[in-house]
């Protein structure tokens, strides 16, 4: 099993977990996923990527480090992301009722083994 | 932005303000250009035009050599500038979109609103069919007619 369908295999068992995605962050384009039915990868991928790749922009841009983790909480869940190496981020989709604390511990321990 | 059919301008405009385009040409797959934004010659729309349709056909060709039914887009990708060309169906019948955008916005973005003004296109379309004949005698007037309505002079 690729280092990449591992790191999904082990966001997707977190409980709330709806899916989660390797994205690349300069082009916004699926590397891989695995996603529940009714979640659009492709505008999950785009926009999550822009985000973290903006975000590490004004990071930089502010003499700080670029972030290791992001969630953009929502009414209806959360969007997590955790950049890797080569320009991956490991992103996830989860439900209101997910454990965040579980997801983020996975995620990037996860998402350093992106390669 | 520029436009020769006022109900492409509202789809158009959101996508330029969503997917921070640089250049974006709407055209018919045989180059006849229908909108236009960032172009600053009509020179430059119409070379653009004729060879996007020329990639475009040349593109569909091989796929259809290949036995597929065609590519969803074709997308370049460079140091400064990319650029994505994509031929998609509307009701006044297909049509070819190039998007030129820098690294400030992303080829993911880029498709995911393109595709969304796709839809909107597909939507607000009149569904009746202009019947202009382009006859080589009105040919000159008509293009003439269409740069002034894209530049505006």
């Amino acid at each position: 099993m690729t280092a990449t369908h591992d790191a999904l295999d082990r966001v997707t068992r977190v409980p709330g977990v709806r899916g989660a995605l390797v994205v690349g962050a300069t082009d916004g384009l699926v590397v891989a996923q695995q996603l529940m039915d009714g979640i659009d990868g492709q505008a999950a991928a785009a926009l999550t990527g822009s985000l973290v790749s903006r975000l590490g922009r004004t990071a930089e841009g502010a003499g700080l480090r670029p972030p290791a983790f992001v969630q953009l909480r929502g009414e209806a869940g959360s969007i997590l992301a955790a950049p890797g190496p080569d320009d991956l981020v490991l992103v996830a989709v989860v439900g209101p009722d997910a454990n965040l604390g579980l997801a983020r511990l996975e995620m990037i321990e996860a998402a350093g083994r992106l390669a | 932005m520029r436009a020769l059919e006022p109900w492409v301008v509202q789809p158009l405009e959101t996508f330029l303000a969503e997917s921070g385009a640089r250049l974006t040409l709407l055209m018919t797959s045989s180059g006849q250009v229908v909108a236009q934004h960032g172009f600053s010659r009509s020179l430059d729309v119409m070379t653009a035009a004729a060879l996007g349709a020329a990639i475009v056909a040349s593109t569909e060709e091989l796929a259809r050599l290949m036995g597929a039914s065609g590519f969803e887009a074709l997308v370049h990708n460079g140091q400064r500038q990319s650029c994505l060309l994509a031929a998609f169906t509307t009701p006044r019948g297909r049509w070819i979109g190039l998007v030129v955008f820098g690294p400030e916005t992303s080829v993911g973005i880029v498709r995911l609103f393109f595709d969304q003004m796709v839809q909107q296109l597909a939507a607000v379309a009149p569904r009746e069919q202009p019947q202009v004949p382009m006859l080589a005698e009105n040919f000159e007037t008509e293009l003439d007619a269409s740069l002034k309505a894209l530049f505006g002079r």
